[in-house]
């Protein structure tokens, strides 16, 4: 399985996870797992998502996600899972 | 699985600390292009390098996207020049003109820089050696991308003095013939002993002849990274300091090995090696000197420096090591002044001499590099700079190297502007006590007996 890492950041409103788990849902990207905290009023989501479908197209897909951040004032980040994993796992 | 802590540890050291990969670095190799005919070996070079390479910027940027991770430098490394040419070329003119083979496909696939405009000559020189190196300042001059180096000395060879003393010369005219650039021609020169064939870093690069046709090498960075790990075991000992830098080094090598292994499956060549540096950039807080300054002296240059350094540099190996499959090329910390605020600061503040520089670089990666000195220098000044660096090398069984700048009509305490990765410098004093003497006496120094360690 293919998986990238979907992280937002960005001052606490309502709706932020509603507003990226729509954006995923509508192009058929699974989620896996999502963890979240806030920090003096920051919120900062990361999401683990499959991606195995949307292999060829990633490029595409991870403008779709990340011009959603500017839209609805937070910024979103989608990376393929290969970096966190060689930075942190022998 | 991937935890939120490990996803902004990774992030921030992109965003704040300045982590990128330096350079993915294309080797190519030329010698399937040798002819005796200048046309038709400016028409091979060309056509092959442009077929290799035409897909490595935008696999670059590909793989920049997908993995957050910026990738500062895309650039080929060639085989030596003078080895290319050598049939075809019948004098420097010719070798220009190969030069600016080089520099137009060098615009085509859109790399940062090509290097491998060289001559290895270690032990004597051929005509086409020469010949090259005669070539350089105009070559330089004459195009915008083209790197140039010439490997003066070997632990195995000794030093070829004659080549040590022509560079004196060719230093000062390929500063003169880029004046009007602040010399920047000198910035894109790099003299070297013990140059390794795998080298990803510029000005040195070069695809050496032990290597395969195609190869890719890349060379991580960091140093902002290594600083701020650092700011945390502030007043710990040694040891923590030591544990350090290595396991910290240990996840910027990855992040290579990581980019090295996804160019080498995209772009169908090889992988070569990953290069474990320390490469500081002009930018606030990517420095090596403000390492130095975190271990614990107040400038680059202060007593201690040279201790601080050198466990610095061994530590960047130790824990980068493990993290790469294959690692090689100049594999260190880099004290280049003019691209590392932290060094200017120090050289400003009169902490930072010449002499010290030369001392850092027995324990560290490279050499005197990118250091700005008076226009008015003697070539035989440089030469004899050239000389005792090539002797650090040499009798130290490492790479070092000398790129030093004589800016045309500027003196101490002038600065002076390259700009971008380049960055600017002060004019640093040189000691121009004679060594004419020396330098003239013409022939090669021995190579070093290799018992007797003292």
């Amino acid at each position: 399985m293919k998986r990238a890492i979907i992280t937002v950041v960005g001052k606490d409103t309502v709706g932020i996870i509603a507003k990226v788990c729509t954006s995923l849902a509508e192009e058929n990207v699974n989620i896996l797992d999502i963890s979240q905290t806030i920090v003096s009023g920051y919120f900062n989501m990361m999401m683990i998502v499959d991606i195995t479908e949307r292999d060829a197209d990633f490029v595409k897909l991870a403008h779709k996600v990340e011009s959603l951040g500017t839209e609805i004032g937070v910024v979103i980040k989608m990376q393929r899972e290969d970096i966190f994993n060689s930075m942190h796992r022998i | 699985m991937i935890n939120i802590s490990e996803v902004s540890e990774t992030n921030d050291m992109i965003e704040k600390e300045n982590l990128d990969v330096r350079t993915i670095t294309m080797g190519i190799s030329l010698l399937d292009c040798i002819d005796s005919d200048l046309d038709r070996l400016c028409e091979k070079i060309h056509n092959k390098i442009y077929e290799s390479a035409k897909d490595l910027v935008k696999t670059g940027e590909d793989i920049s996207r997908e993995f957050g991770i910026p990738i500062v430098n895309k650039r080929i490394s060639l085989t030596p020049i003078a080895l290319v040419g050598g049939a075809a070329c019948k004098s420097s003119a010719d070798f220009v003109r190969i030069a600016k083979t080089l520099d137009k496909v060098a615009h085509e696939v859109g790399v940062n820089f090509i290097g491998g405009y060289s001559a290895l000559v270690s032990k004597g020189m051929t005509k086409a050696d020469e010949m090259l190196i005669r070539s350089i300042p105009e070559a330089l001059a004459s195009t915008e991308l083209i790197c140039s180096s010439v490997n003066v000395g070997s632990t195995k060879t000794g030093i070829n003095m004659d080549s040590v003393r022509l560079l004196g010369d060719i230093i000062l005219e390929t500063a003169e013939k880029t004046k009007d650039k602040d010399s920047l021609g000198c910035a894109k020169l790099v003299v070297f002993c013990n140059a390794p064939d795998d080298n990803p870093f510029m000005a040195g690069a070069f695809h050496g002849v032990t290597e395969a046709d195609r190869i890719i090498n890349v060379g991580v960075s960091g140093p902002g990274v290594v600083k701020t790990a650092l700011e945390k075991v502030r007043g710990e000992n040694f040891e923590v300091l030591c544990e350090t830098i290595k396991k910290t080094a240990f996840k910027v090598t990855r992040v290579g090995q990581l980019v090295a292994k996804e160019a080498s499956k995209r772009l169908g060549v090889p992988f070569g090696i990953v290069d474990l540096s320390l490469a500081p950039t002009p930018a606030i807080g990517d420095s090596v000197a403000d390492i130095l300054h975190e271990i614990g002296v107040e400038y680059a240059g202060a007593p201690g420096t040279t201790a601080a350094l050198a466990l610095l540099n061994d530590q960047v190996k130790k824990g980068g090591v493990m993290a790469s499959s294959y690692v090689g090329g100049l594999s260190g910390a880099f004290i280049p002044v003019s691209e590392d605020q932290g060094m200017i600061n120090a050289v400003e503040a009169g902490c930072l001499v010449l002499e010290k520089l030369e001392a850092m670089t027995c324990v560290c990666s490279v050499g005197l590099d990118m250091i700005a000195i008076p226009g008015d220098t003697k070539a035989t000044t440089i030469a004899g700079i050239i000389s005792d660096e090539m002797a650090i090398g040499m009798i130290n069984q490492k790479t070092t190297a000398v790129r030093l700048i004589p800016v045309i009509g500027k003196k101490v305490g002038e600065t002076v502007e390259f700009g971008g990765l380049l960055g600017y410098a002060p004019i640093m004093p040189v000691n121009n006590f004679d060594c004419s003497n020396f330098v003239n006496r013409g022939g090669r120094i021995p190579a070093p007996i290799h018992s007797f360690k003292n």
